[in-house]
């Protein structure tokens, strides 16, 4: 059984490390966040939400030549459909809805790729709330269309310029802003990272997915349950909704996917669950890529949204008990998949997406396996980047 | 009795308590500096283990961490310097850092080796209170180190009693809800926070840190509390320093003080 325990841990990762300036707002959060997300009319206003702003349910696609090619029954999850282009904006309606019953009247976010920082910045223009997103120097320089997206959404984009300038110091950053705004401010955490009750917070919200998959597939196959499903995984928050209602369906393969950037013992590497050690990093002990001396070591991956040093303590307890499998794509690996996709099947995918894809490669299934992969995003923000590449 | 309990009970106001970033300005400079803030009159000394991924810190001393870690300085160094200062130093000395570097040498390996060289009291801004109290307890009381908690102006009375029970040495108010090297002019509203602490008549000493960074704001502090403490704006005084250390903290160190020694 996989379950998470009162104080925020799954198996021995997670619970809560954070300095007492952030106490109160963390715990007024834990206290309240089950009951909120239980009460129908958050769960009416919520739902309503996702059907007429972000186009939910987003379709599963029977992807028959992507199939044809690995000989065996593949359904994509369309969540590069959803406003926005990401399924980042599924927690940022929840975190919107939950900022507002608190009372809360100014949003931060950090963002890797800038997805959660697009999605942040949409809630926030809807609801009428000012938003500072923190993205590190860095991925401004690499990801400018959804910097761009950003401000004409109405966000103050802050760069984050300690450490590495990538998003572990934009998190940073953001957790000080919040620190420093401890009264009117919520702090919208984009993946299943951070203190508790951040990562069940987010896969609660995530978990939309799973649920539609279910549906979705028994409707298509007469079962509700696929032999495999795969996504990728940062801090994991896409991987968290598409895992959440199969967490405890055994016969269910949960394939998390990280990056391997350069290769894992190039040096030049996100896959946290190989060569991260438990340690703590955001306010979750988890596991991270750190030196002996517990210094965060910064990860390196071709994309923005894959690059962080620690993985969501609910991915490191699936992981290290056997319940899920980690798969480790290269940058090179990722590409090609991208392009296959792309001339495949017509879908342009995100870069840390396509991690996903070229998985397909690595693991085994069978002829009448059916497998659902995490469409996690699509690919328009990653347009300069396969320009580069393509040769 | 302690060092750290010894130092406050022989001296009830103004205490001076400076903190600085190990391995900072340069890896050797360690025993220098806590040599001259000894030999300044300074009470108690914080010695920052430098970090990555310093969350409560300001800009000011994630800088001064950075440049201490590209130095070579590790928790190992560290303990290896402060044995051989603690030979000739009877100032107390308390170490701050994140968890995770507590947790990456071992926990109990850690204490033990803090006791060892003579570090009284550990300021571990991420432990969890509740953590503590469930886990590290009796290490703690077995290698005899005071742990030292924060309070905020946001930190409820019941949690203030809580810390109240289970710190040793003294507690750590900080200033305002912000981050470390702030130097704002202290408010009437910290001034209120800073009575409601006082008014709770506390079983432990109280320090006012984060935001003290001259004589005025010192002297300010030290009227609501037993002393104050002064990080960044140390760290920025060595930064700018041209002269030997010990000229540079000396000086700073009297004007932080300016009279209030003479008058106390």
């Amino acid at each position: 059984m996989i379950t998470i325990s009162e104080d925020g841990y799954y198996g021995q990762f997670g619970g809560a490390f954070i300095p007492e300036m952030l106490h109160p707002n963390v715990e007024e959060i834990r206290r309240t966040y089950v009951d909120m997300i239980n009460d129908e009319t958050f769960q009416k206003q919520f739902r309503q939400l996702l059907s007429d702003y972000v186009g939910r349910p987003t379709p599963l696609f029977l992807a028959e030549r992507l199939s044809e090619k690995y000989q065996t029954n593949i359904y994509l999850k369309r969540e590069d459909l959803c406003h926005t282009g990401a399924h980042k904006v599924n927690n940022t309606i929840g975190q919107i809805l939950l900022a507002q019953r608190l009372g809360k009247k100014r949003i931060i976010a950090e963002t890797g790729a800038g997805q959660h920082g697009v999605a942040t910045a949409t809630v926030c223009a809807l609801m009428g709330l000012p938003c500072v997103v923190y993205m590190g120097a860095v991925d401004i320089e690499r990801q400018q269309p959804n910097v761009a997206r950003m401000k004409m959404l109405g966000a103050e984009v802050r760069p984050a310029m300690s450490g590495s300038r990538t998003l572990k110091d934009a998190t940073n950053e953001a957790i000080r802003d919040w620190i420093n705004n401890p009264e009117d401010t919520h702090y919208i955490i984009g993946s299943v990272v951070g203190p508790h009750p951040y990562p069940d917070m987010v896969a609660r919200f995530q978990s939309v997915i799973s649920e539609e998959i279910k549906w979705q597939l028994e409707a298509a196959t007469g079962k509700a349950n696929p032999d495999l499903i795969i996504a990728c995984v940062g801090g994991g928050s896409n991987a968290a909704g598409a895992f959440y209602h199969y967490l405890n369906e055994e016969k269910v393969r949960l394939i998390a996917v990280e990056a391997s950037g350069l290769g894992v013992d190039s040096g030049e590497s996100a896959a946290t669950s190989v060569l991260g050690t438990e340690g703590i990093i955001h306010g979750s002990r988890t596991l991270l890529m750190q030196t002996p001396d517990g210094q965060i070591i910064e990860p390196y991956s071709i994309s923005a949204g894959l690059d962080y040093p620690g993985i969501g303590p609910m991915h490191a307890h699936l992981i290290q008990s056997g319940r899920a499998e980690a798969v480790h794509i290269t940058d090179q690996e990722a590409l090609t998949a991208a392009y296959d996709l792309s001339k495949r099947e017509g879908i342009i995918p995100a870069l840390e997406t396509a991690h996903a894809f070229a998985a397909l490669d690595k693991i085994e299934f069978k002829k009448s396996d059916v497998i659902v992969v995490n469409l996690s995003g699509r690919g328009d923000k990653d347009l300069n980047t396969y320009i580069k590449h393509l040769g | 009795m302690s060092r750290l309990e010894k130092t406050f009970n022989n001296k009830k106001q103004n205490l001076l308590n400076v903190y600085f970033t190990a391995g900072f300005p340069a890896l050797e400079d360690t025993e220098t500096i806590i040599h001259s803030l000894s030999n300044s009159g300074v009470d108690v000394i914080e010695v920052g283990m430098p970090y990555s991924d310093p969350m409560a810190d300001g800009p000011t001393i994630q800088k001064s961490g950075m440049q201490a870690l590209e130095n070579g300085m590790s928790v190992s160094v560290l303990f290896a310097q402060l044995e051989k200062v603690r030979a000739q130093v009877e100032t107390p000395l308390i170490l701050m850092g994140y968890f995770n570097q507590v947790m990456q040498f071992g926990e109990e390996a850690f204490l033990k080796r803090c006791q060892a060289v003579g570090v009284d009291g550990l300021i571990l801004p991420d432990l969890p209170l509740s953590v503590y109290e469930n886990e590290y307890q009796d290490l703690f009381k077995k290698y005899d180190l005071a742990p030292i908690f924060l309070i905020t102006p946001q930190t409820s009375e019941e949690r203030i009693r809580k810390i109240d029970q289970l710190s040793r040495g003294f507690i750590y108010v900080v200033s305002s809800a912000a981050i470390t090297g702030n130097s704002k002019e202290i408010s009437p509203e910290q001034v209120a926070y800073f009575k409601r602490i006082e008014n709770m008549n506390l079983r432990l000493p109280r320090m006012i840190g984060f935001g003290i960074s001259d004589h005025q704001s010192f002297t300010t502090a030290c009227q609501y509390a037993d002393g104050a403490i002064i990080g960044s704006a140390f760290i920025r005084a060595l930064e700018n320093g041209n002269g030997e250390l010990e000229e540079t903290i000396e000086t700073f160190v009297k004007g932080i003080r300016n009279d209030l020694t003479l008058a106390s």
